[in-house]
């Protein structure tokens, strides 16, 4: 009986702790999501000073939004850029983490490099954007240094090409995360236990089998992690092209992501198509996550958590 | 399995709920902006907008405002720092405190400027408009600014008040130019706002490239070159092989053919209507660029636009009324042309106006009378009036004043002795603003980014005429194709 009541209370502790998450999670979260949803439903916008609705009207939302709308050709641009930007960021990222983990390369100031290469993450997006902005403009440095060494003739307009703009954002999104992606690379790969490195190492494994056997498949639950976040991280880009494009998304829509969708259609008080367009968004991210979830392959080969 | 579908669900909520984060902000203040408007427009409203200028209703009497105790707090929402330069250089009384700041008597003045670029100062006045019933009488706007391209946005609702509730009457007014008040005047015979300049459009044509080019820096022989579009296109290739370029940007041209138009943008049942005269410029700006007699396809108050202030930009020609020669042409910049007196004046292919500031006094507010001594000062009253022309090179709004200096010896610097006033007071009487809607700024900012792409070749002119109809009903809900 005695026993029993203290485990009862043992889990009121529990509860309690939960509380402040719970309120938080409740008002700041479910609240809007719920209303982002009912949002979606009613046609409810500014026109001048009036303010139309909220009339409810069904999925009409969501019908204009497919019809009218460039939904997947923004949707299209924003996994182009996330693809680009993710490709070189994880072939990095996983680089650096093995030469960080390797023990017998004996790499110095490693203190140093960890913090150096983490550093782009802590500027606002928006300023680093702005910072390439300066840099990659018609009359900036780039330019300037691509004449002086001959190899371009007059000035190539960054902004004005789509390959070149798409790549700009792309690399933009690398330099930033490749830092923190290396971190939790890291992390996972010294958490595997050395036994495995050595007994590998008695039977004659070389480097790379050792990295491609051993390494890899044990990293595959931090890796996956990365994926699903960085996925949906790119699902949400938004200041680095806004800033970069000065909104417009220029050239010719080619750099317009879903959230700057979304941000337009707020910007005129859209409430009823940006619910919608969040809604999608919403049902994207989910299927994207149980797709990546699915092909990372669910049967734990390696130890039961 | 559970487990993880468990997880996996609540991982999902959790990232939706952070996607939903921004819309979620905005939720809440929906709700709050709802409950603050009047109940009759929480309905779908589709009122016509008026295709005949309304006719103001001159009956209305002046109402007396002098028993009322004004506010100690006067709010001025505008969007940039000329109406506080006007206000500080030629209000009597007005003493500045700092950059926000200043005092008329013993009224604190608090300036409160967004640029107008993308709707911003449009969408932050709305916003403190929509909330100005239940705001503090000290932080209630007294006093905002409007344009002519979203004018009539402002002057058929009650966030405006009527000239007559201040005080003013319709007689003191009669020198203004009629076009300023016609903008102003709301469907039920009312005049909401006063202007204190007028803004008929001229061709800047820079001397030097006039004088190598056209042999004459002479306005009626530069006229002579400019005078319609087909002569202007011909100037223009032998600008070309002289080393200059006819326009610093492909907008420059655009007001000019925008002015000219013969239905608005916006038809009364709210569907996006574009001109031929707009396909025009679209048609001429293209084989321009193509040909290499326009320098660039970026847009007004950029970095290759201001190129041509100065000489090494060779650029022959730009469109524009006073306040763009005063306030904008690096007039006050060493080597700037408008600094060596190098820009000359001529009509130009067509006729345009350009931009106009109204003074307009908001609803709510508990400063009617400065608000109305502000007007009057202005907007009024000779004497200041020609101050302003004779400092700022601006053109104001009364007619008699302008005819007089136009006939007097008035010269203007940056024109190199130049007397202007003459053609603009010319191009005032012609102004007709009833081809305006109050969705202009967004369609002529919106056109001009989509335009870019096709002018560069980046896509076809449908493609950009889509994409405009995109952005276009994206800013507006209410407009359709």
């Amino acid at each position: 009986m005695n026993k029993k009541k203290s485990v009862v209370s043992y889990n009121k502790w529990g509860y309690i702790f939960l509380i402040p998450f719970a309120v938080v999670f409740v008002v700041f979260q479910l609240i809007p999501l719920i209303n982002t949803i009912k949002n979606s439903f009613f046609e409810h916008y500014r026109d001048g000073l009036t303010i139309i609705g909220p009339n409810w009207v069904g999925f009409k939302n969501y019908i204009k939004l497919f019809s009218e709308g460039n939904i997947l050709k923004y949707f299209k641009n924003t996994m182009i850029m996330w693809i680009m930007g993710f490709i070189p960021q994880i072939i990095i990222s996983l680089l650096f983490a093995a030469w960080f983990s390797d023990p017998s390369l004996r790499l110095k100031c490693q203190r140093f490099f960890k913090t150096v290469i983490y550093l782009p993450n802590l500027i606002m997006a928006s300023a680093f954007s702005m910072l390439f902005f300066t840099l990659f403009s018609t009359v900036g440095p780039v330019n300037d240094i691509l004449m002086k060494v001959g190899i371009l003739k007059e000035a190539y307009d960054f902004m004005a090409h789509t390959g070149s703009v798409r790549a700009l954002v792309a690399l933009m999104n690398c330099l930033m995360w490749f830092g923190n992606t290396t971190i939790l690379l890291l992390a996972g790969m010294m958490g595997i236990d050395t036994a495995l490195f050595e007994a590998a190492e008695v039977d004659g494994a070389t480097a790379n089998q050792v990295f491609w056997k051993i390494t890899l498949p044990i990293l595959k639950p931090i890796l996956i992690y990365v994926m699903v976040t960085s996925l949906i991280g790119g699902l949400q880009m938004f200041d680095v092209p806004q800033i970069l494009t000065d909104g417009k998304g220029s050239p010719n829509n080619s750099a317009t992501t879903l959230i700057m969708c979304l941000n337009n259609h707020l910007y005129s008080k859209n409430y009823g198509m940006g619910g919608a367009l969040s809604v999608i968004l919403f049902f994207i991210t989910g299927v994207l996550s149980i797709i990546v979830f699915k092909f990372s392959g669910n049967e734990d080969k390696y130890g039961k958590a | 399995m559970k487990k993880r579908l468990l997880a996996l669900s609540m991982a999902m909520i959790m990232a939706a709920g952070t996607l939903a984060g921004c819309n979620g902000g905005n939720t809440g203040a929906s709700t709050t902006t709802t409950t603050d408007t009047d109940g009759g427009s929480g309905s779908t409203t589709t009122e016509a907008e008026p295709t005949k200028a309304p006719e103001l209703d001159t009956t209305v009497e002046a109402e007396d405002i002098s028993s009322e105790v004004e506010g100690s707090v006067l709010n001025i929402y505008c969007w940039n720092e000329e109406f506080k330069s006007r206000l500080t250089d030629h209000y009597p009384g007005y003493t500045e405190v700092d950059a926000t700041h200043g005092k008329i008597g013993d009224i604190d003045v608090v300036w409160n400027i967004t640029p107008s670029d993308d709707n911003a100062y449009q969408n932050n006045l709305d916003e403190t408009l929509l909330k100005q019933d239940s705001a503090a009488a000290d932080d209630k706007i007294d006093l905002f600014l409007v344009e002519a391209d979203y004018a009539l946005k402002y002057v058929d609702t009650d966030y405006t008040l009527p000239v007559t509730d201040l005080g003013i009457s319709l007689s003191e007014l009669s020198n203004q130019y009629k076009y300023t008040q016609d903008v102003m005047t709301s469907s039920d015979g009312k005049l909401k706002g006063l202007s204190w300049q007028g803004c008929p459009g001229v061709l800047i044509y820079n001397r030097e490239a006039a004088k190598a080019v056209i042999g004459s820096d002479e306005p009626a022989d530069v006229q002579a070159a400019v005078k319609d579009w087909d002569t202007y296109k011909a100037t223009a290739a032998d600008m070309k092989a002289a080393g200059y370029y006819m326009t610093a940007t492909v907008n420059d041209t655009y007001r000019t053919f925008s002015n000219n138009v013969s239905v608005p943008w916006v038809s009364a049942d709210k569907k996006v209507q574009i001109d031929d005269n707009i396909k025009r410029w679209v048609d001429d700006s293209k084989e321009m660029y193509d040909a290499g007699q326009i320098k660039s396809t970026e847009n007004l108050w950029g970095d290759a636009w201001s190129s041509g202030f100065y000489p090494d930009g060779k650029v022959f020609c730009y469109f524009g009324p006073a306040w763009l020669i005063n306030f904008c042409m690096a007039a006050d910049t060493d080597g700037s042309i408008a600094n060596q007196g190098g820009w000359g004046a001529t009509e130009g292919p067509q006729g345009f106006f350009w931009g106009g500031t109204w003074i307009c006094a908001a609803n709510g507010t508990d400063n009617k009378a400065t608000v109305a001594d502000i007007m009057r000062k202005l907007t009024v009253d000779k004497d200041i009036m020609i101050d302003i022309v004779k400092q700022d090179d601006d053109f104001v709004n009364n007619q008699p004043a302008m005819e007089e200096l136009a006939a007097s010896d008035y010269t203007s610097a940056v024109f190199g002795g130049q007397n202007p006033l003459g053609m603009f007071a010319a191009g005032a009487k012609n102004i007709a603003l009833d081809k305006i809607s109050a969705y202009d700024q967004g369609c002529n900012e919106e056109f001009q980014n989509a335009m870019k792409d096709y002018f560069d070749g980046n896509a076809d002119y449908d493609t950009a005429l889509n994409k405009f109809y995109d952005a276009i009903t994206t800013k507006y809900p209410a407009l359709s194709k």
